[in-house]
């Protein structure tokens, strides 16, 4: 029977990797999401499963350990916000390279630079396209609820060990630190040594015992080598889209608008939906659950039915690109987004629905473009 | 008595290290690398280890390290081998892990992995080539290029006055309380390859004693990177770096000399 509880999103996180069974955190304290290190230093998970939690000197020592673990087949995470992420990135693109499992969340603050500590999904271009040096991606999973905080770091496990690859939870300030209730899993025991040994001995750096030995790296000096380590990532990357692509449609079935939103802007968004069809708009919701994979067809299928689009993000206009690239143009696509940490109301983004899409018609076809803030 | 008979394996007296692999090192003639990892791999050998050691080897000449050390081994990125041990040997207590750093990775771009593994004192082994030059990126200055030194990027000799001072990390890490044993050898004479095994040897020997950080520092040549043979980069080794980076144990059994 699973646990009922009122929890901040970073809270719930955290006790779900607990949960997990992951057998280590390193983290490094930035707000908004320096719950999820507090929670676990004060919960002494090493008392409970013998999980291993390591405050870093940095974020670049950080996500370093967790590559480390990982290169021994170990279940570990590391958590940030938007700076700090940055600061991951080279370490991230090694984890690519290098074919490691691991989990890397972002809580989601205001940027560039040190920006602000206020919610925002600015790190969307980041996340999605590579965000270190390199042909990679990220498998890219976004909560838009306490719940899914939770949920989705066993779903993130599975997917890093499954493909042999970096996983990002794509959260943001308001998810992290909002409270709400949430169904906590029950604990799965953590894999002993011998179990890892016996599951990843194939590949893990775990000591040169009864096997030739095993050697992680991302390095490949000849060309023809490396060129096909980049076609094994882009056959992960594939796989990805076919098998675990996520969505979410709300009121698309008879829908003339559409919105596309994921995270916080997705819950904002049902609001607005609500809102329209109480005027009798008939507006749908599309929430991409996963980023990377995106759901680049549902969007093509919507866009024979949908008038036009409206990608409703805490940016200035960053997944709204992808929305355009998955239409191919045939319906308008225009995006609404507040920045600086401000978050916007369901009634602003019902009167930007009408404004930019609605009433704008077909003119909008022959109009440059205006800028698309508010 | 015929050749074929002198050099049946019973009558050697020095073979191949065993876990050292058949691939050529790429290392260059008259380079230290070599005896490093000989002398590494010989003490995992001796001690029977090498089902529980890890190695990690970063960024710089020894990134190939994994080409030649017959052992499970993690590449790392540059400057980060401390994060990437801590993490190993956290989670896997009862394995023997090292990093295998040189003066760039070690003492630049991984100072602050470098100085909070050693605070936090992880049962780890750091062995920290010194050759006063980034070799692999073709003769750079290094932290610990001396005072005067010519190199592609001093090419007027280190000016210490806007370069910084040959930065001596070896006697700063053994003023943290994490750092069990603290030494520095060389491997440029057989005496010295002696004392430098017996130094690596302790200092592996004290990952079983889980005694903490035991760093071990080999002042070693680069005659590329210097320009000069493998003999005149050895003799001004002696004459230059020995009196700023001076041979010897700095800290034993937790305990400054």
């Amino acid at each position: 029977m699973a646990e009922l509880k009122l929890m901040k999103g970073n809270e719930a996180l955290a006790e779900a990797t607990i949960r997990a069974g992951a057998d280590a955190y390193f983290g490094y304290p930035i707000t908004p999401q320096t719950e999820v290190i507090e929670y676990l230093m004060e919960q002494q998970p090493e008392k409970r499963t013998g999980m291993i939690v390591l405050q870093a000197e940095s974020e670049l020592a950080a996500i370093n350990m967790v590559y480390g673990a990982a290169s021994t087949g170990k279940k570990v995470m590391t958590s940030s916000s938007s700076p700090g992420i940055s600061l991951k990135q080279e370490g991230i693109s090694y984890m690519a390279g290098a074919e490691l499992p691991g989990v890397i969340v972002n809580v989601v603050r205001g940027g560039p630079g040190l920006g602000t500590i206020q919610p925002s999904q600015a790190d969307y271009f980041q996340s999605v396209k590579g965000g270190g040096h390199g042909d990679y991606k990220l498998y890219v999973l976004a909560p838009a609820s306490v719940q899914e905080m939770s949920d989705f770091v066993e779903d993130a496990f599975d997917i890093a060990f499954k493909y042999r690859a970096p996983v990002l939870i794509l959260s943001d300030g308001i998810i992290g630190q909002m409270m709400e209730k949430v169904y906590l899993k029950d604990q799965k025991p953590r894999m002993t040594n011998d179990e890892i040994i016996e599951k990843y001995g194939n590949w893990a750096t775990t000591g040169k015992k009864g096997r030739e030995r095993n050697i992680i790296t991302s390095l490949d000096l000849q060309s023809e080598k490396m060129e096909k380590r980049v076609h094994r990532l882009m056959k992960k990357y594939k796989q990805m889209e076919a098998e675990d692509l996520r969505f979410e449609k709300i009121a698309c079935d008879d829908a003339d608008y559409l919105i596309v939103a994921y995270g916080s802007s997705a819950r904002i968004s049902q609001k607005a939906v609500e809102l329209a069809r109480k005027k009798g708009i008939k507006v749908g919701l599309l929430r991409p659950i996963t980023l990377f994979p995106f759901p680049k067809k549902a969007l093509f299928d919507l866009a024979n039915q949908v008038k036009g689009i409206l990608s409703v993000e805490l940016n200035a206009g960053q997944m709204v690109e992808d929305v355009r690239l998955s239409v191919e143009h045939k319906v308008p696509v225009e995006h609404f987004g507040r920045t600086g940490g401000i978050i916007h109301t369901p009634e602003e983004i019902l009167e930007a629905l009408e404004q930019k899409i609605i009433n704008n018609g077909s003119i909008r076809h022959h109009k440059t473009r205006e800028s698309s803030i508010l | 008595m015929e050749v074929l008979d002198i050099i049946k394996p019973e009558n050697q007296v020095f073979c191949k290290t065993k876990l050292m692999t058949d691939c050529a090192l790429s290392y260059c003639p008259g380079c230290g690398h070599g005896t490093a990892h000989n002398l590494t791999m010989e003490v995992i050998d001796e001690m029977g280890i090498v089902e529980d050691t890890i190695g990690v080897a970063p960024v710089g000449c020894s990134v190939l390290a994994y080409d030649f050390m017959n052992i499970d081994m993690t590449q790392a990125a540059h400057g980060r081998a401390p994060a990437l041990a801590t993490a190993i040997s956290r989670l896997w207590p009862d394995k023997y892990v090292f990093t295998y750093q040189g003066d760039g990775d070690l003492a630049a771009i991984g100072t602050a992995e470098t100085i909070h593994a050693c605070n936090r004192g992880e049962n780890i082994v750091i062995i920290f080539i010194n050759n006063g030059i980034y070799g692999m990126t073709g003769g750079q200055m290094a932290p610990t290029t001396l005072e005067g030194m010519k190199s592609s990027t001093s090419p007027y000799g280190r000016d210490i006055k806007t370069m910084g001072a040959p930065l001596k990390i070896t006697e700063l890490v053994a003023q943290l309380p994490g750092t069990y044993y603290v030494t520095r050898q060389s491997v440029h004479t057989h005496k010295n390859v002696r004392k430098a095994k017996k130094a690596i040897r302790m200092a592996f020997e004290n990952i079983k004693l889980k005694k903490g950080l035991s760093f071990v520092e080999i002042v070693s040549n680069c005659n590329s990177g210097w320009k000069m043979t493998p003999n005149d980069a050895n003799n001004w080794m002696e004459e230059n770096m020995f009196p700023y980076f001076p041979l010897g144990d700095i800290k034993v059994d937790g305990k400054l000399k």
